[in-house]
């Protein structure tokens, strides 16, 4: 079997969000990039199957939609084990942008990893559109994946619960948290090995923008917080029905 | 020409959220000069269907195949898609849920339509057409425009509301064309947990962090979540030791949430944390660290010990029931 996960490249979790001066575009100076978490624990079990289905996963390819900038974070999925990385080299515009660039790349693949959301601009969109694209079968939200027979066995979330599925190849598995426990970090080896591992530069397609960004806007700031002693519990309770009106 | 709402259903009943897409789509509609209308996928009792009515949508679409009960997101696609064309539907809006996700990325597709997901409150403008959105995690609002002719909307939940306004209902049954094929997944067991409140559409929250200690200190926050009707949630590390369920780990990489009423007890109040509550409408915070970051995304809080604030609450909470 042939896995692709897709790797996205989103700002540091702990990153300050600020915009340039006109509010139209986040401003990243300064700004340290990371794998995006959901597909940093997609890459991680995409690893594992490898390791534990007995010749059953043959290659793991990562890809990103990106500039040059973003190489440095394909090489840390190449250090953490992938064995091949392909990079569209274009700037990300919106959702069905990428998955259509991702959709010319992203061909004979048997299961296809994608994050349920990128941390940036929250889109949960190109799993679902590159599988669309690619007309094949996804799953979403979900929290495990073992290969068995050529199948995929899969445990989403559903609402008020899990669910086990079965699909056959080939098949998007679009992953939360749960996927796997730790993701992996790249040990000295991986990070020698990734430099001679291959990185293929591809040109996008031309490509429809359907959607943009006019403007960004932070949330208004908070009144101060209005607090109560240890033992006025109930007090806080009723400021919540007399006050707040919220119970 | 008309906006198309897809309307989620669970055991034959519609889930809670798509009374919200209802008055959405009615107030959509008013604002676009046309009709709100909407499909239904699977089993749904007649009385039920009936409701639609209430929140302003004159005609449904309903499609009473069992096999849609499969939630496979590539066939429901395929039928809403079909709903969209029957309609003439230039909007379609879905909930922003894991279901309404993980289809409207795809009907967006095969409607070659302009996606906005996570979207908060009707749009601030037609033509252009324009909505806002969370980004960043809550961090931000991003105000998004759609170029193309038609365009697929995912709601957050909560940010609009559900509003009456009843109107005539015709209920229509509808042949999306499915076959066999088109439904490719088999589900092999499903665990559900019962008599829960649902966590993406509860109106109150309550939340315990790494400072509850340990699984067995669950009793208060889950006592205090059933007198008020709440759901439970928790922090990462919580979810991580295995102290609660995955699904109620909130934030950056957990769930997002709205309610009206967020407690959160023994929470430091993380960045990743507030990201995926700080749109709570009031958030109460109970923590023993009068430094914890937690009090700056507070509307309310106490500065102690959440073992001996949790009886209180739940003291008050009873008598405020009673
Ligand atoms: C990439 C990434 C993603 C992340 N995503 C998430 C996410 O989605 N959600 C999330 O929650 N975290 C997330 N985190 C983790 C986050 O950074 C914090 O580590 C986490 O939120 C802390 O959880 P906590 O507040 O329960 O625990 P702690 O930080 O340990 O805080 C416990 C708090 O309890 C208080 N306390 C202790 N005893 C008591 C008592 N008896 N009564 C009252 N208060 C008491 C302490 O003062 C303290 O403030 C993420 C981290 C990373 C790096
Ligand atoms: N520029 C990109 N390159 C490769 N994969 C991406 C890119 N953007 C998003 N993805 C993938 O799509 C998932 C969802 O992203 P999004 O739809 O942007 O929220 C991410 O977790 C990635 O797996």
């Amino acid at each position: 079997m042939k896995l692709l996960v897709l790797i996205g490249n989103v700002p540091d979790t702990t990153t300050k969000i600020k915009f340039n001066a006109d509010r139209t575009a986040f401003d990243a100076s300064g700004v340290q990039w990371i794998i995006n978490p959901w597909d940093e624990l997609a890459l991680t079990r995409a690893m594992e199957l490898k390791e534990t289905t007995g010749g059953a996963v043959e290659t793991i390819t990562v890809a990103n939609v990106g500039r040059q900038e973003t190489e440095a974070t394909l090489r840390k999925a190449l250090a953490i084990g992938a064995d091949k990385a392909i990079r569209v080299d274009a700037d990300v515009r919106d959702a069905f942008y990428v998955a259509n660039q991702l959709a010319q790349v992203c061909k004979g693949y048997d299961l296809i990893f994608a994050g349920i959301e990128a941390s940036d601009y929250n889109g949960a969109a190109v799993g679902g559109m590159l599988a669309e694209l690619l007309g094949i079968q996804s799953v979403s939200a979900v929290s495990s994946v073992q290969i068995e027979g050529g199948k995929l066995h899969l445990i989403r979330e559903i609402d008020g619960g899990s669910q086990s599925v079965s699909v056959a190849t080939p098949a998007m598995a679009i992953v939360q948290k749960g996927i796997a426990k730790e993701p992996r970090i790249p040990a000295m080896r991986g990070i020698m090995m990734a430099r001679s591992k291959p990185l293929e530069v591809v040109q996008p397609v031309d490509t429809e923008i359907r959607v943009s960004f006019e403007s960004f806007e932070l949330p208004p700031a908070k009144a101060a917080c209005k607090k109560f002693s240890e033992e006025q519990g109930k007090e806080l309770m009723h400021a919540l029905r007399e006050e707040a009106k919220v119970l | 020409m008309s906006v198309l709402i897809y309307t989620e259903n669970q055991d034959g009943k519609f889930k809670k959220v798509s009374f919200e897409l209802a008055s959405y789509g009615a107030a959509l509609a008013k604002q676009m000069g046309t009709e709100a209308t909407a499909v239904s996928l699977g089993q749904v009792e007649e009385a039920e269907l009936q409701k639609l009515g209430t929140y302003g949508i004159s005609k449904v679409l309903n499609v009473a195949d069992q096999r849609f009960a499969l939630l496979d997101n590539q066939a429901m696609a395929k039928a809403i898609a079909a709903a969209a064309a029957k309609t003439a539907s230039k909007v379609v809006v879905l909930a922003h849920n894991n279901l309404g996700k993980a289809v409207a990325s795809r009907l967006s597709v095969k409607l070659q339509a302009g996606l906005v997901t996570a979207a908060q409150g009707l749009p601030s403008s037609l033509s252009p057409f324009k909505v806002s959105k969370v980004v960043f995690t809550g961090k931000s609002i991003g105000h998004v425009l759609i170029h193309t002719d038609m365009k697929v909307l995912t709601l957050s939940y909560n940010s609009f509301g559900v509003a009456e306004s009843p109107v005539s209902l015709v209920v229509e049954s509808f042949d999306p064309g499915m076959t066999d094929s088109d439904f490719a997944l088999t589900v092999e067991q499903t665990q559900k947990v019962t008599g829960k409140i649902l966590l993406s559409e509860a109106e109150i929250v309550v939340a315990g962090g790494r400072g509850m200690k340990g699984p067995e200190n669950w009793g208060a926050i889950e006592e205090l979540a059933e007198i008020l009707g709440a759901g439970t949630a928790c922090s990462r590390p919580v979810s991580d030791e295995g102290w609660r369920p995955h699904s109620e780990h909130v934030g950056q990489t957990g769930k997002m949430i709205a309610p009206n009423l967020y407690f959160a007890f023994g929470i430091s109040g993380a960045i990743q944390h507030l990201g995926g509550v700080s749109s709570s409408k009031v958030i109460v915070a109970v923590n023993k660290d009068p430094e914890a970051p937690i009090f700056e995304a507070a509307d309310y809080g106490i500065v102690g010990d959440a073992m001996k604030v949790l009886p209180q609450m739940i003291e008050a909470a009873k008598e405020l029931k009673a």
